[in-house]
């Protein structure tokens, strides 16, 4: 878990790969490209990047437009403009017609730290989350970052990708298999189970390993695909413990804690979110100053596993 | 009433504001904001109506940053007025600050939240409109960017002020000629601005946005403008003040170096000694 790798060059240079094989796939960019690194593809296949100007809804529906006529488009901004700007060109031109669209949020969460509540996505998934025939893939590290793009060109149909502004640490090996729909035991521990996703998964490793020598283990398991949620997995890694914890960087309302709180219903287990408490974020000059404001830390992963094994 | 004089050494000690705003070593939008601060200038030193002691006063007349990245160039300038202690400059963007990385009307003197581009002029709009039904004279000026002017509510909101004869709102392209990754006209050419500005009923000016003189009169002109919105093109140069960052995409949102920082406080010194009293 000791490399750091950035999941936005991984996503640019990835998709670049498959777009020298794939005549369909096309680039569309709103003026951050540099930072989407979809400038990978403008720099070796300028005819298939296409710069929009900042102009997010019509570059959501001129993608559409391509889908129509079988192209593969990337939509990439921020998370917070690639979602919310364009939302109901989302909804209405993508979503509703299953469109093979791919839409991608980068600098989502808290990670673009310096540029504050306008720039930090705390709601996309629950919005993504909400719209029917939307998946929603959150890549942990920039390993399975790359798989998932070749994933998402083999699925058929409108998906969202959240990616990280920075570094993360790499928690997948090459070797493991990514699949739409499918989760990913990362650890087995046998005192509480973790749902997590993105930058909280090894987060909560970090709070495993301060845990072993107590004598706590925890289950962690990376849930990247976040919709469609796979109920009968959820309900497998968690039905022996019965005490789950999710963790996300994302609200607490409606987002992964949401999804695994709707698959559990019916069983009887205890459940803590962890996420973003319902508030927006802020600058700050560094992203480790958001992690712990807004305590998503390993310690506050550590305090929560503590107060859920003694009720 | 200050002199063109007077003014430009004001827009030299608002460059160092936005200097000290920026500070070192953090990515900041260091271009945008160099480039409007001739207009801010003019703006809080000559043409608005405002004082820092009544920042609420119904009556003042309002600047709403649309293109909120650069909002550095408004709070150095609100802070020389006096708005809240200089201090809060340099902890800009820092955990619990009150000078946010994009405008928050929780900060004194701010008028509006923006940052996500494309909104302001319409939220200006709204103002104006509020102003004319309240029978106040007070005046919103809402300063765009050129890369910002591809947002569809721009022109939603153009429309819609022409339509409603929305003479006490005041458009200002801070026209550099750039986005954040580069050149306007080589990777998103928005054309004839100021035609374009025509053809949806505004009144235009096309200025020199660092001649202050002419940014002066432009602004005066306008006050007697009746029956229509005004737009004033003002040509600008991107990081405007230090010779590095000037015309440099780089310098869209970049950190400066101590280094950096001082050969750019030297050279918007220049040769006369600014009295900065704080
Ligand atoms: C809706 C929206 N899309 C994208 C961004 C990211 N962004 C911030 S500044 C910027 C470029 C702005 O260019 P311009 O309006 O020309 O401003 P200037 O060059 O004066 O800084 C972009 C794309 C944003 N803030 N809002």
């Amino acid at each position: 878990m000791n490399n750091q790798e950035n999941l936005r060059q991984a996503y640019g240079k990835e998709l670049l790969k498959w777009a020298k094989k794939d005549e369909r796939i096309i680039a569309l960019d709103a003026d951050l490209c540099g930072s989407t690194q979809t400038v990978f593809i403008e720099k070796e296949i300028p005819q298939r990047f296409f710069e929009m100007g900042i102009a997010e809804q019509n570059m959501t529906s001129v993608a559409a437009g391509l889908a129509l006529v079988g192209k593969i488009p990337f939509v990439n901004s921020f998370a917070v403009f690639s979602v919310g700007q364009a939302y109901n060109q989302i909804r209405q031109g993508i979503a509703l017609p299953r469109l093979n669209v791919k839409i991608v949020g980068s600098s989502c969460g808290l990670s673009d730290f310096g540029d504050g509540a306008t720039h930090q996505s705390i709601e996309d998934i629950s919005i993504m989350r909400a719209i029917p025939n939307m998946t929603i893939i959150v890549p942990v590290d920039a390993i399975e970052t790359r798989k998932v793009v070749g994933e998402v060109i083999k699925y058929k149909g409108p998906v969202y990708i959240r990616i990280n502004r920075n570094d993360l640490p790499n928690v997948t090996k090459e070797s493991d298999q990514f699949k739409i729909g499918k989760m990913q035991k990362i650890t087995e521990g046998k005192d509480v189970v973790i749902f997590a996703c993105g930058l909280m998964v090894s987060q909560s490793l970090k709070a495993r390993e301060i845990l072993l020598p107590q004598g706590i283990s925890l289950r962690i398991i990376n849930v990247s695909t976040i919709k469609p949620l796979n109920k009968e997995e959820v309900i497998k890694f968690s039905r022996d413990i019965k005490k789950v914890i999710t963790a996300e960087e994302n609200n607490v309302i409606g987002g992964l804690g949401g999804a695994i709180c709707e698959a559990l219903e019916d069983q009887e287990m205890k459940i803590t979110r962890i996420g973003i408490n319902d508030e927006f974020g802020q600058s700050a000059s560094c992203y480790e100053d958001l992690i712990k404001y807004y305590h998503l830390t390993p310690e506050d992963i550590i305090t929560k596993v503590k107060n859920l094994i003694n009720q | 009433m200050s002199t063109i004089k007077e003014l430009e050494k004001k827009a030299r000690i608002i460059r160092l504001g936005i200097l000290e705003a920026i500070g070192e070593g953090q990515k900041s939008h260091i271009g945008g904001s160099m480039s409007s601060a001739d207009l801010v200038t003019a703006l809080y030193f000559h043409k608005m109506r405002h004082t820092h002691e009544n920042p609420k006063d119904p009556k003042r007349d309002r600047l709403i940053f649309s293109k909120g990245h650069a909002v550095l160039a408004q709070y150095a300038a609100l802070a020389e007025c006096g708005y809240f202690p200089k201090e809060e400059l340099k902890k800009t963007k820092t955990l619990g600050s009150l000078l946010q990385g994009h405008p928050e009307i929780r900060t004194p003197g701010i008028e509006a939240n923006t940052g996500s581009l494309g909104q302001g002029l319409s939220i200006g709009l709204g103002m104006a409109l509020g102003a004319k039904l309240d029978h106040k004279s007070y005046k919103v000026y809402v300063i765009l960017g050129d890369g910002e002017l591809a947002e569809g509510q721009i022109w939603e909101a153009a429309n819609t002020a022409s339509f409603y004869k929305v003479d006490n709102l005041i458009a200002i392209v801070d026209y550099n000629k750039l986005q954040a990754v580069g050149f306007l006209k080589k990777r998103y050419d928005l054309g004839d601005i100021r035609g374009k500005f025509n053809i949806f009923g505004w009144k235009t000016f096309e200025i020199d946005g660092h001649n202050m003189e002419e940014i002066v009169n432009t602004l005066d002109e306008i006050d007697s403008i009746k029956g229509l919105p005004s737009a004033i093109i003002a040509h600008t140069i991107k990081g405007k003040g230090i010779s590095f960052a000037e015309n440099n995409p780089i310098f869209h949102n970049a950190p400066l170096s101590r280094e950096q920082i001082e050969k750019a406080k030297k050279e918007i010194q220049g040769e006369t000694i600014l009295e900065v009293k704080n």
